[in-house]
């Protein structure tokens, strides 16, 4: 029962100076093979630079990432791309607006020369609960939600093992978020699958994670089970306020 | 007759229909779908549409000028020299008792030659160089980016000229050159728009899917850039076009007898006064065409940007 | 109605139509509602007409869109009545309105006490001195620490929270009687979201304002409004008192209540919306 993730001093800067900003400062972590993990945290706390740095689309990062065994390093083999794959929060800009659904699917089937590219598209739109007569649509045809379906059935064409999610409901109406976030549920009920979810929604990570890491200014405060989150039994104040104030407005006034 | 036109209004409901249908079913009619819709957006235009009907009649213009032009377009006739017009020569006769109409009707054969050649050199030229410079940025950029500043620095006729003295007058290398004048702001253009599309969630998401840079930019970034390109191009097609004229003019475009416009006013001017059909006739169609290029192209923009929609 | 004796604002039948190539899209369908001077939430989905409910009142709609009722009253006058002259003094001096992202909504080149000052001038004619005092005033009424500071600051050198207060801070100088407030706190993080409402509520309660907060977060609404209408597909589908919202009668306001992924407990499958085609045109709960 090793981990599958395993992040060690993982440090992020932007910029050259003194405008050298720290995005992600001394972070390290590691997740289980079939773990849902948290990432929470505000705007700016470094959240989805950790992702980025996963998944290869930020290079400039030093410390550890081992991810099944390999020690990742900043420029990824082809391979790697089929090992872990990402959702992103915003389903209106991560489809290529001139691109049907079925070209989207077939481009990573083409990427990875795999076989059977029907079969595999017609399983996995089925997969994220959109029939096959969505094949031909462009995005502008498709509602919020089903664009995200798309954009998570493009994730799981390649059959990975890890799935990072970036917000990947914030952008959703409730009654929308509430479909997918029962959509990632039965996914891995079905798939062997890790995923690193990022959301400054409490309710959200509560919902989805068992673990999760507190994180604030580039750096994780601390991590801990769901339901010690849950019960406010957090050892930081600011995962207490970050709580209280996801509770609702109301609850703000009486603390 | 009337169950004919009602059958054909018929059949023009169910493809109205079928192309407005939300779902689509093949590939075929989702791009069909789009296509009418850009359509619909580009008639609301009403200059727009003036300026295609224009450039479609130069298209059918020089596909059948043998058929249209009454003579050949270097048939002398010295008895008939610097007729004004009239019945029989609509647009009167030139020098050596050429028919102006038959002329310029023949010389839409070569300014079309010119625009659509200048415009398959420079578009793709352009477009390459500024998806790659944008794209992968760093010293590449720097590289592609000051050798198009070099050649954005120089007036386009002037460079035109420079090239020209260089390759020797005539039409191939009157086409070279503003072609080499041509495709500087496009790749300008398509840099800017790739560094905007290039930071955008779905480019991440072919990048993550292992995509190699070349995929990226030819099959992601590329196709987002290609309708500025477009807009851009059609609206160059009138600079293209008077910078063609000014060579011809100048005598380093188009050689005498062919009735290439911009030479055909060079020879006019001698007998501005006195003969004015002679300029005005092939001022008139450089001025048509060229506002017509303008007029589709703006039109084109409403329906092709995405920033205006 | 449980509204205040004397509405500053009521609605009736209105009804907002938009024209695209796919045909005329009626986006809100007679709909009718009175704002006093209360807090009222709009909530709804995407899609439900909150959006073009609050800006048809401004006539901020855009050009495809046709807006009727048969009534929008405002103080004793009908604000379909007025032409666009009188309507620019309606915008600002009678009712704000406060954006989702502040930064669209400031000029960037101008400095934020500038621009707060002159949105006070435009509608008062007093000297410049006057409108600095009381913008610097308006600035610590919304809890800006600093005011002497921050007016000299440009839009871009201040917080998304800053910003948003700012926003407030030039919409309530001119003292409107109603603001509308179009998710005024979606933008900003969960902590900073809170002193922002802190700093609307005191605002509008001390100085008597009517609010239409629109939002499409049922628990915020719930816990800062007084007052919350339903929206959906265009209609108010259920009219309540904002305390009683968690005991909502009507089946769409209970499917949203429901689908909202919960702090105290922990269930595997989230209830989905499962959308009833009657709620299209049933009768108005309230």
């Amino acid at each position: 029962m090793s981990a599958l993730i395993e992040v060690n001093d993982l440090r992020v800067a932007f910029g050259h100076g003194a405008a050298r900003v720290n995005a992600v400062d001394g972070v390290g972590f590691s997740v289980d093979a079939g773990e849902v993990f948290g990432l929470v945290g505000e705007s700016g706390c470094g959240k989805t630079t950790i992702l980025k740095a996963l998944c290869g689309l930020n290079r400039a990062w030093t410390g550890e990432i081992t991810i099944a065994g390999q020690r990742l390093t900043p420029r990824r083999e082809k391979s790697f791309y089929k090992l872990v794959q990402m959702v992103f929060q915003d389903p209106y800009g991560s489809l290529h607006p001139r691109h049907t659904v079925n070209t989207t699917l077939m481009e990573p089937i083409r990427i990875h020369g795999l076989d059977d590219p029907n079969r595999r598209i017609d399983k996995v739109l089925r997969e994220v609960g959109l029939g096959p007569d969505f094949r031909f649509r462009y995005p502008h045809q498709l509602s919020g939600g089903q664009r995200q379906r798309v954009a998570i059935a493009r994730a799981l064409i390649v059959e990975p093992k890890v799935l990072l999610l970036d917000e990947p409901t914030s952008a959703l109406d409730v009654s929308v978020q509430a479909e997918i976030l029962n959509l990632f549920a039965e996914i891995r009920r079905i798939e062997d699958l890790t995923y690193i979810l990022v959301s400054h929604d409490l309710g959200v990570v509560a919902h989805m994670c068992e673990r999760v890491a507190v994180m604030n200014h580039g750096a994780i405060l601390e991590t801990l089970g769901v339901d010690d989150l849950m019960a406010n039994r957090c050892r930081h104040a600011y995962s207490r306020e970050l709580l209280e104030s996801s509770r609702g407005y109301a609850h703000e006034l009486s603390a | 007759m009337t169950t004919g036109t009602g059958i054909k209004a018929k059949r023009g409901g169910g493809l109205r229909a079928w192309l407005m249908a939300e779902v689509a079913e093949t590939v075929m009619q989702a791009r069909l779908q789009r296509a009418y819709l850009g359509w619909l957006r580009f008639v609301e235009n009403p200059l727009a549409v003036i300026g295609l009907t224009i450039i479609l009649a130069l298209i059918l213009i020089a596909v059948f000028a043998p058929l249209i032009a009454p003579t050949s377009p270097s048939a002398q006739n010295l008895d008939i020299r610097l007729l004004p017009p009239s019945a029989e020569h609509w647009f009167g006769t030139d020098e050596l008792g050429r028919d102006t109409f038959s002329r310029v009707v023949h010389g839409s054969r070569i300014t079309l030659y010119i625009v659509l050649l200048v415009a398959l050199i420079a578009a793709p030229v352009g477009l390459v160089v500024g998806t790659i410079s944008g794209y992968f940025g760093g010293w590449i950029d720097t590289i592609l980016m000051r050798l198009t500043d070099i050649f954005l620095s120089f007036p386009s006729l002037i460079l035109a000229l420079a090239f020209v003295a260089a390759l020797g007058p005539g039409i191939e290398n009157a086409i070279i050159a503003i072609s080499l004048t041509a495709w500087p702001p496009i790749a300008r253009l398509a840099r800017a728009e790739t560094l905007t599309v290039r930071s955008s969630d779905y480019i991440s998401a072919i990048e993550i899917q292992g995509a190699s840079a070349w995929r990226v930019i030819f099959r992601h970034v590329a196709p987002m850039c290609v309708s500025s390109v477009v807009v851009r191009i059609t609206l160059n097609m009138a600079g293209i076009i008077l910078t063609a004229a000014g060579l011809g003019f100048l005598g380093l475009g188009a050689q005498p007898p062919s009735p290439e416009w911009g030479a055909m006013l060079s020879t006019g001017r001698l007998y501005m006064f006195e003969q004015w059909w002679l300029t005005t006739m092939p001022g008139l169609a450089i001025l048509i065409v060229s506002l017509a290029f303008n007029l589709f192209g703006d039109g084109l923009r409403d329906v092709l940007d995405p920033r205006e929609q | 109605m449980t509204s205040a004796p004397e509405p500053i604002l009521s609605v009736e039948d209105l009804w907002v139509r938009i024209t695209t190539h796919h045909g005329v899209v009626e986006a809100v369908r007679g709909i009718s509602f009175e704002v006093g001077r209360e807090k009222v939430g709009i909530v709804g989905e995407s899609g439900s007409g909150k959006t073009m409910t609050g800006r048809s009142i401004l006539r901020l709609t855009p050009k495809s869109a046709a807006v009727t009722a048969k009534r929008m009253g405002f103080k004793g006058t009908d604000l379909l009545s007025l032409n666009e002259a009188r309507m620019r003094d309606v915008r600002g001096n009678g009712i704000s309105m406060i954006m989702q992202d502040p930064k669209y909504s400031l000029n960037p080149v101008i400095r934020v006490g500038e621009q707060i000052a002159e949105a006070f001038r435009v509608h008062h004619k007093v000297a410049k001195a006057e409108a600095r005092e009381r913008t610097l005033e308006m600035l610590a009424a919304v809890r800006i620490r600093d005011p002497n500071r921050v007016y000299r600051l440009y839009p871009h050198e201040v917080s998304g929270g800053m910003g948003q207060r700012i926003m407030i801070a030039m919409m309530l100088i001119p003292e409107p009687d109603l603001i509308i407030a179009d998710e005024p706190t979606s933008a900003l993080d969960v902590t900073v979201r809170m002193q922002v409402l802190d700093v609307l509520n005191d605002l509008v309660s001390q100085r008597g304002h009517g609010l239409i907060f629109i939002s499409h977060d049922l628990n915020l609404v719930a816990g800062f409004c007084d007052r919350v209408l339903i929206m959906y597909a265009g209609r108010i589908v259920e009219s309540c008192a904002a305390a009683d919202l968690h005991n909502a009668r009507h089946g769409y306001t209970r499917g949203l209540l429901n689908s909202l992924p919960r702090l105290d407990r922990r269930r595997d499958h989230l209830p989905v919306l499962d959308r009833d085609p009657a709620w299209r045109d049933g009768p108005v709960l309230s």
